[in-house]
């Protein structure tokens, strides 16, 4: 039931240090996951009994979702000769409804329940067929004449109406009228089909055009059944009434995308590229015109890379796709994820070649942000920790190569954890964060010592770095605008004050000995603040106290090496 | 939590009634076909179905086996079969082809078919054009309206949402109608409906009509006030991440009907677990509503209290031994797997929401709530396109940006769109043309001058076709004026105090502080101030379309306090709870009616345009 002692010991470890987190609370909830465990070991004679029969569990025996569940296994066995479990029979003896049919009717609110009764009496009783198909002689003795309103009355109370005595336009589009204002979504459908039968296709959409809701009624019902031929019409007969130009791009657009929309079920890569390409005549806007552009020439690429890379795999010459086999074709995927696979099987390919990734780059203007995220996970993913060191490459104007990445740091690091990288190269992208709070939280949780280290006897030395002071200045600059920092608390959640953060800051490039222990007292050391910044998660400091030592302690001895 | 206000709440009226009306219903439309017959099931109707009935009742009533409508040929045996169905055209479709096939094969059946909650003409069309008519009958079942809990009914019609705000077809309207209708025979008569948004109006109107059809008799009511809401009156709430405990587990877990299914890292098994999330679990029924930072220390001062109440037996005689194990100690045990599952349940989400950066999440959520930083924002929004994380997830925040800032940029519109049609496929140039239409991800009209052109060349070409067949295609979009609402009813607190979740003062606790879900302000506003009256700019904002009517019947001053809150086109947890806290602060007690429980992904996903 619970898990074992040293599986949960390993979670905590592994939490302990993470930024952002919830961890405040984790005290919280070891504590009660620690005062279950030394529940469960109580002696215990009859849990097993206990635990079968409390109700709670979503599905009793009995219930219907797991009785058509064990039909269709069962359906499986033997074919249709399915029958109910032998438990279900022994339960019906005990089950009972408790409420008979009669006792609906002399129920204690007589009145309404009555009526809902008799309602559906009524409606059983009565054959059901539509009396839209009843001649028209037949009624006539029954009724007299209907007018528009009434037809649409009836019609609303689901009693029968043959539709069929509305035979000049003018009734029929009264009744279509009298139905919209009804505002009864069913009856509006059931006029439109009655319509749709007995009116030619123009007569119907020209005057349908001036009657927005009707409209709209028609296009759900005929997407509803699957009658997308006829829609098409619609859209195109719409589109050429002589109206503004706006009205004619809402129809053709309509028409386009329904058109567009059949690509979806081809499964077919050939069927389908041709069937988009039929769709680049349609009348797109501009840029989706480009993007449809991309969608087919991203297919026809694909193709080429599927059919190579296939052959290559079962060939087995190409290393690669033995090392990593491909999980799934990449026919139909978007454009990220096939860049993601080019990233991954053809890095270092020259750029002429159609499977290299700057080729893809460049042939649909991915952007450089894109790129890098991408080739970035690919090559962690493949560990090739020099490929993404080079993604990295940027000569400063003095000569030096630095570091440059379109991403911030703390999601380059992010990138790289999530993709498993080891400590060492953690470290590196973690010393480039800008932030010197959020290094110092990323240090921490991804345990990169020696950066710990280096910060620590960075300021130890007082070595006043110039990004150090850049550092200083940009919180000086930080706390001359009051909108950002009085946005700051509510972050902080736990009591720091914005203002108090960016003044410690600046004071730890000062004093960073100070900092350290003044944080021991006051409990809010920059991992500590981590911790907290969940914003609006409310911090318990008490809890956090235990966490807080630790944390100090070890920020001190790393600093006391 | 600290229960600050007011302790007399009143009683809330018993709605178990309404299942057993279903269930009675059901039971005699079934005897409607005598004999032995198979049953069909569509799939999303045997959750709510479990709830009012079972096995054992179905099979009183001569039901011999039950399968779920999946659209594939049958292979049953009966030769009565019952079909139990929403009104779609796919499901009477592969009725007729399951009737056509029989008629091919020789083979004959007796064939029922039973909507609910009501049917469709264009249902019967099909079984016409199918050439079925005459071989199938038809019931409606009048299921509408199912209590998941004390205070939350649902019409489990997930449909609705799409059907009313994407397609604009009203369909629904009367259905949501019958709903007010029934609760307002049972529990009646209101005395004071009010409303916001088209479709309430509607429903508001259907719901008069039907019930002019009958006489009222004078009773004692148990409800007081309704309100309507329509969702586009408020789609910014739905599209901010939950973080109240009972919204958390079903954006992580989802909740089916007032079920759970936790899988394998919570119920510490092989085995995934279902469970009712409803108030008759105690543990449960104690920390939904509270912000999940307050659920680990309540549940651990919970497992506190119960190493107490086990400890109590050490020392004990036999005599006392025996009433012990007796009376306390199945209660202590159920409690004690209550808190368990709540706490491992409380863990995985913890661990999910780590891994995905939560708090850089909110804290962008909370800046384009409050218009702050949106470059920021825009940024990390693009990352996360950039680097695929969760597809609803990307288009949820992109929804959030255009609601807030009352659409996007043309320059940032066109450059999101591709970056999103890269990163998820182009095939969602659909999507984007749905949320358009819905009004839930625009594009800013440069300045009004356009729109001002398109109405001038509109008269001047013609008679009002032109700006009504606009109309039909995109006046579903409603304006949204969410910063200048925003403004107006200080949704936003401020933000240089503090805020105490464990003794929350307003409502804005349901999301961290940080915002006051706007239906729940306007619902506010309205009661307090017994109408409309003095809100004359906030209906500005809002569209118009607001009612407040006075029925006849004066309640009692205890069911004045019981208000039904209806939401058309679903409401989500983060709401209910909120309302829960503003009935305990004013004395109040909600109830929430909903066309179904809404969440950022169930409505995104109803309007994605990537499947077939």
């Amino acid at each position: 039931m619970m898990k074992s002692r040293s599986d949960e010991e390993e979670y905590w470890n592994a939490s302990k240090f993470k930024a952002f987190t919830f961890d405040d609370e984790d005290d919280d909830l070891r504590e009660s996951k620690s005062a279950f465990e030394s529940l469960a070991q109580l002696p215990d004679e009859d849990e097993r009994d206990h635990v079968e029969e409390v109700s709670w569990s979503g599905e009793p025996v009995g219930s219907i979702s797991r009785s058509v569940r064990e039909t269709a296994a069962s359906g499986r066995r033997t074919e249709g000769e399915a029958a109910f479990p032998a438990r279900v029979d022994a339960d019906l003896a005990k089950v009972n409804s408790g409420y008979s049919l009669s006792s609906l009717f002399k129920g204690r609110r007589g009145a309404s329940v009555a009526t809902l009764a008799d309602v559906s009496g009524d409606r059983s009783g009565r054959t059901v067929a539509p009396e839209i198909r009843r001649p028209k002689s037949e009624k006539e003795d029954l009724v007299g004449d209907w007018s528009p309103q009434d037809a649409v009355n009836r019609m609303r109370q689901g009693k029968p109406v043959p539709l069929e005595r509305f035979r000049c336009l003018q009734d029929k589009l009264r009744l279509l009228d009298r139905s919209v204002d009804a505002q009864d979504g069913n009856v509006i459908t059931a006029v439109l089909i009655f319509l749709k039968k007995s009116l030619s296709k123009e007569v119907l959409f020209g005057e349908l055009a001036s009657r927005p809701t009707a409209l709209r009624h028609l296009f759900a019902y005929l997407s509803e059944s699957g009658d997308d031929a006829l829609l098409a019409d619609l859209y195109r007969a719409l589109g050429r009434v002589e109206d503004a130009a706006v009205t004619r791009s809402h129809a053709t657009t309509k028409y386009t995308l329904l058109h567009y929309k059949e690509h979806l079920s081809i499964t077919d890569e050939k069927k389908k590229r041709d069937f988009l390409k039929s769709c680049l005549s349609l009348q797109f806007s501009p840029e989706d015109q480009v993007q449809l552009q991309d969608q087919v020439s991203l297919l026809e690429r694909q193709m080429l890379i599927e059919a190579t890379d296939r052959q290559a795999e079962l060939g087995g010459k190409a290393e690669i796709f033995q090392k990593f086999p491909r999980r799934a074709s990449i026919l139909h995927m978007p454009l990220v994820t096939t860049l993601y696979y080019c990233c991954f099987y053809h890095y270092g390919q020259p750029e002429g070649s159609f499977s290299s990734p700057q080729n893809l780059r460049n042939s649909f203007k991915i952007s450089e942000k894109q790129f890098f995220v991408t080739a970035l996970s690919a090559r962690a993913k493949q560990k090739s920790w020099r490929d993404v060191d080079a993604l990295f490459a940027g000569r400063s104007w003095l000569g030096f190569t630095r570091k440059k990445s379109p991403l911030a740091f703390q999601v380059v690091v992010d990138i790289l954890h999530r993709n498993s990288a080891p400590v060492h190269v953690l470290q590196e992208y973690v010393g480039l964060v800008d932030d010197a709070d959020a290094r110092m939280a990323l240090a921490h949780k991804h345990k990169c010592h020696d950066l710990v280290i280096n910060v620590s006897a960075l300021h130890v030395g007082r070595a006043a770095t110039s990004r150090d002071l850049s550092l200083l200045s940009s919180d000086v600059s930080r706390l001359q605008r009051p909108t950002a920092v009085a946005r700051i608390p509510r972050e902080g959640g736990g009591g720091v004050g914005g203002r108090e953060e960016d003044r410690r800051a600046a004071r730890r490039l000062a004093n960073p000995l100070e900092e350290l222990i003044g944080n021991s007292q006051r409990g809010s050391s920059p991992g500590d603040r981590a911790f907290c910044t969940f914003r609006g998660l409310g911090c318990n400091k008490k809890d956090l106290k235990q966490k807080q030592c630790e944390f100090v302690q070890m920020e001190l001895s790393c600093w006391s090496l | 939590m600290a229960y600050s206000g007011r302790k007399d709440s009143p009683e809330l009226p018993d709605f178990s009634l309404l299942k057993r009306l279903a269930r009675d219903q059901l039971v005699y439309l079934l005897e409607q076909l005598p004999g032995k017959k198979d049953l069909f099931i569509e799939a999303d109707l045997m959750s709510p179905l479990d709830r009012i009935a079972n096995v054992s009742i179905l099979k009183q009533h001569d039901v011999d086996k039950l399968y779920k409508v999946e659209y594939k040929p049958i292979i049953s045996t009966s030769d009565q079969l019952c079909f139990l169905i929403r009104p779609r055209i796919k499901t009477v479709k592969w009725i007729s082809d399951v009737v056509n096939a029989d008629k091919a094969g020789g083979k004959f059946r007796k064939y029922k078919i039973i909507f609910t909650p009501q049917k469709f003409y264009a249902c019967e069309t099909v079984l016409e054009e199918q050439g079925v008519f005459g071989n199938v009958s038809m019931d409606e079942w009048g299921f509408h309206l199912l209590p998941l809990d004390d205070d939350i009914i649902s019409l489990e019609l997930s449909e609705f949402f799409r059907d009313n705000y994407l397609a604009g077809d009203l369909r629904w309207v009367r259905t949501a109608g019958s709903a007010l209708h029934l609760l307002h025979s049972i529990y009646g008569p209101f005395s004071k409906v009010y409303g916001i948004g088209r479709c309430s109006k509607m429903a508001y109107e259907s719901w008069k009509e039907q019930a002019k059809e009958e006489e009222q008799k004078p009773r004692n009511s148990e409800i007081g006030n309704v309100f309507l809401i329509d969702r586009d009156v408020d789609f910014v709430t739905p599209m901010c991440s939950q973080v109240v405990y009972e919204g958390l587990v079903d954006d992580i877990f989802r909740i089916k009907c007032g079920c759970v299914e936790f899988g394998t890292d919570v119920s510490s098994s092989d085995k995934s677990i279902k469970v009712m999330l409803n108030s008759q679990d105690k543990v449960f029924n104690e920390i939904r509503n509270e912000h999940f930072s307050n659920v680990f220390s309540f549940l651990s001062q919970k497992a506190r209290n119960l190493q107490v109440a086990y400890d109590k037996r050490r020392g004990m005689d036999i005599k006392q031994m025996k009433t012990f194990v007796s009376e306390e100690l199945k209660g202590l045990k159920q409690e004690h797997r209550l808190l368990s599952l709540h706490i491992s349940a409380s863990e995985s989400i913890m661990k999910k929401k780590t891994k995905q950066d939560f708090q850089e999440l909110l804290k962008t959520e909370h800046s384009l709530l409050e218009g702050f930083e949106i470059r920021e924002c825009i940024s990390f929004i693009e990352e996360h396109i950039n680097r695929q994380v969760s597809m609803t997830e990307s288009l949820r925040l992109l929804c959030l940006l255009s609601l807030t800032e009352n659409g996007l940029l043309p320059k940032d519109y066109r450059s999101l769109k591709t970056q999103y049609l890269q990163s998820y496929g182009v095939e969602h140039l659909l999507t984007f043309a749905n949320l358009k239409q819905s009004g839930l991800l625009v594009e800013q009209q440069q300045g009004e001058t356009l729109t001002v052109m398109e109405s001038k060349v509109g008269k001047l070409v013609n008679d009002k076709t032109a700006g009504k067949l606009t109309d039909a295609f995109s006046s579903l979009a409603r304006k949204n004026n969410f910063r200048a609402l925003s403004r107006k009813l200080n949704l936003v607190p401020k933000s240089d105090d503090e805020y105490d979740l464990r003794l929350p003062r307003d409502m804005a606790y349901v999301f961290s502080g940080a915002y006051i879900p706007l239906s729940c302000k306007i619902i506010e506003q309205v009661l307090e101030r017994d109408g409309w009256t003095g809100l004359e700019e906030v209906t500005k904002l809002l569209n118009g379309n607001e009612f407040a009517v006075t029925g006849k019947n004066g309640a009692n001053n205890e069911a004045q306090r019981i208000v039904v809150v209806m939401f058309l086109g679903g409401c989500t947890y983060s709401e209910i709870s909120a309302l829960r806290f503003l009935g305990r602060e004013r004395g109040y007690k909600f109830i929430v009616v909903a066309t179904a429980i809404a969440s950022s992904s169930r409505l995104l996903e109803a309007l994605l345009g990537n499947h077939v």
